[in-house]
């Protein structure tokens, strides 16, 4: 089987359909929303951090299956870390993602998150992945908003738009 | 010419598409271990062997600059590169072959008009039509010129077929409107636009019109005296030929009064450091070294589509648009965006429950190339409330076998998807 099909088989038919911790965190401190002008994935990301821990967090936006499914299962993956796990795990998820970190080899934490593992091949969606990661740490660090396009984005690469 | 065009050219006959098909390498080539289905040609279309050929004889034997040296190579590119000229002029059948001028691409030739004419004749107050369909290419130059000037913009709205509302257009042609920019085909709807008309339209207030011909220019026979358009502009790269080369029609009487857009060599008479005096026409808008190799080579994908007829290739790609716009009327859970009476090669759509950059990705896990997302387009897909759309955009080598591929593809996409 593919790389894609492999992908969408096992992340698609559960948290693309029914995605966790959709909505909003009613009492949130921290919020961002992320772009991708790319492909108009959008997500509106609250958390309500108590004592440096993510007591509670949410989603909700729109934007394709992998984007969706990646930012369910973060939710999911972050609740109840601290501040500093959660940075990790969007170190450890961004490494991933572009190929830098091979999951079945490196020390990690991403657990069942390495279902993403397969995205480092198909590079045109790797943002897809990466967006909610790259919200979640503009909230966690009180940065409004932040786009895939960013110019400090280390994810930064033009892609193609004609 | 290869054999297959040839016999094209003198049989006069029915479009025979696999002939035409062994001049297209890249056609030959697999993606994901299937054979590639391409259907990205309004992003780029690919290039045939006679064209590609022509690339390569060039670099091996003839490349040199233009217009400078008296030597035999700078002489033989300089022939080769007005060659060309001559043969956009007689693709667009222009009066003279000083009307047309090589750009970079559709958009430089849209910003030299914005540069040229817009900043010199367009003032405070002004105001510029444009539509609803518009690449940004042919709405950001003018929003830039807006700003500048403090100018205004007004859009012609669209109906929910994608077609502009030809009075709505008129209702906004007034005493301050100087120039519309209107596409001739719209890139993410594939609406042709009634080009005529809204040219007449203006021409009877006394107002210019550009042409956005990008998707235009590949796929029927475009006649700027006919047309009777101020300013006409296609891209090399969408009608077989390289990127990095496009073309500015624009009427002679215009190109007299621009001003230039760049400055540098090749655009002058004389400089000196009190006065420079202007090359004229086409020159003066070609300053520095041009892409002669793009612009050679766009000859020979001139030659090769004039060679086919656009007779033929429009009556095969709207065959094909018709077959493929029935097979997804039949697909539950499929809807067209854009189903304008008149449409060229285009066919954007959405699969319900699954988002269009899905779409793409296991399409092309099948070998099928196509666009997904906002097109360049943005304002168009804020229109149809969509945040992007998935696009099939046909050639005149694609087959109805490739759209029986893309319909398969969709429907195992959804069967992923459940």
């Amino acid at each position: 089987m593919s790389a894609a099909n492999q992908l969408y088989q096992e992340v698609i038919l559960d948290h693309n359909r029914k995605p966790r911790n959709w909505g909003a965190v009613a009492d949130a401190n921290r919020r961002a929303e992320g772009h991708n002008p790319l492909c108009g994935d959008h997500i509106k990301l609250t958390l309500k951090v108590e004592d440096g821990r993510i007591a509670a967090v949410a989603f909700e936006g729109e934007g394709c299956a992998i984007c969706k499914a990646s930012s369910s299962m973060m939710t999911t993956g972050v609740k109840g870390r601290t501040q500093a796990e959660a940075e990790q795990l969007v170190q450890e998820f961004r490494d991933m993602a572009t190929g830098k970190l091979d999951p079945a080899a490196g020390r990690h934490h991403l657990g069942r998150l390495t279902v993403f593992a397969g995205v480092r091949d198909l590079p045109s969606r790797v943002k897809c992945a990466i967006l909610p990661w790259h919200t979640l740490h503009a909230a966690l660090n009180s940065i409004a908003s932040t786009s895939t396009e960013a110019d400090a984005d280390p994810m930064h690469a033009p892609l193609g738009n004609a | 010419m290869t054999q297959a065009a040839m016999a094209h050219d003198t049989a006069g006959g029915r479009f025979d598409v696999e002939r035409v098909r062994i001049d297209f390498p890249i056609l030959r080539t697999e993606v994901n271990g299937k054979p590639l289905v391409y259907l990205d040609n309004a992003a780029s279309s690919q290039m045939p062997q006679p064209v590609i050929d022509r690339m390569v004889r060039y670099r091996t034997r003839e490349h040199a600059n233009i217009h400078r040296a008296v030597h035999t190579l700078s002489e033989t590119a300089t022939a080769a590169f007005e060659d060309t000229r001559g043969k956009v002029q007689r693709l667009l059948n222009a009066k003279e072959e000083r009307e047309i001028v090589f750009t970079s691409g559709t958009t430089d030739a849209i910003n030299l008009v914005m540069h040229g004419y817009g900043r010199k004749f367009i003032g405070e107050g002004d105001e510029i039509v444009v539509s609803h369909l518009e690449h940004h290419s042919n709405i950001v130059p003018w929003q830039m010129l807006c700003l500048e000037k403090g100018a205004h913009l007004k859009v012609i709205p669209v109906n929910d077929r994608g077609e502009l509302l030809f009075e709505e257009y008129e209702k906004l042609l007034g005493p301050r409107t100087r120039l519309v920019a209107v596409t001739h085909v719209s890139n993410a709807l594939g609406t042709i636009t009634p080009a005529r008309e809204i040219v007449a339209a203006a021409h009877a207030r006394g107002v210019p019109v550009l042409l956005d011909g990008a998707q235009a220019a590949p796929h029927m026979r475009v006649d700027v005296q006919a047309l009777d358009c101020d300013f006409y502009a296609f891209s090399g790269h969408k009608l077989y030929g390289p990127t990095g080369v496009g073309v500015l029609y624009a009427k002679g009487e215009h190109l007299d009064r621009m001003q230039p857009y760049k400055g540098g060599g090749d655009m002058i008479l004389s400089v000196t450091f009190e006065h420079t005096e202007y090359n004229v026409p086409p020159h003066k808008f070609e300053a520095g070294t041009p892409p002669i190799e793009q612009v050679i080579v766009l000859g020979a994908a001139v030659d090769y589509v004039t060679a086919l007829g656009f007779e033929r290739i429009g009556a095969h790609e709207t065959d094909l648009l018709d077959y493929a716009t029935t097979e997804f009327n039949r697909l539950p859970g499929v809807r067209i965006i854009g189903t304008a009476e008149r449409k060229a090669a285009v066919l954007s759509f959405e699969v319900k429950g699954v988002h269009p950059h899905d779409v793409g990705t296991l399409l092309n896990e099948e070998g099928v190339a196509i666009r997904t997302g906002h097109h360049c387009a943005q304002p168009v897909m804020k229109r149809f409330a969509v945040p992007a759309t998935a696009r099939a955009s046909f050639a005149f080598y694609n087959t109805a076998a490739e759209i029986d591929a893309l319909v398969a593809a969709v429907k195992k996409a959804q069967k992923v998807f459940g």
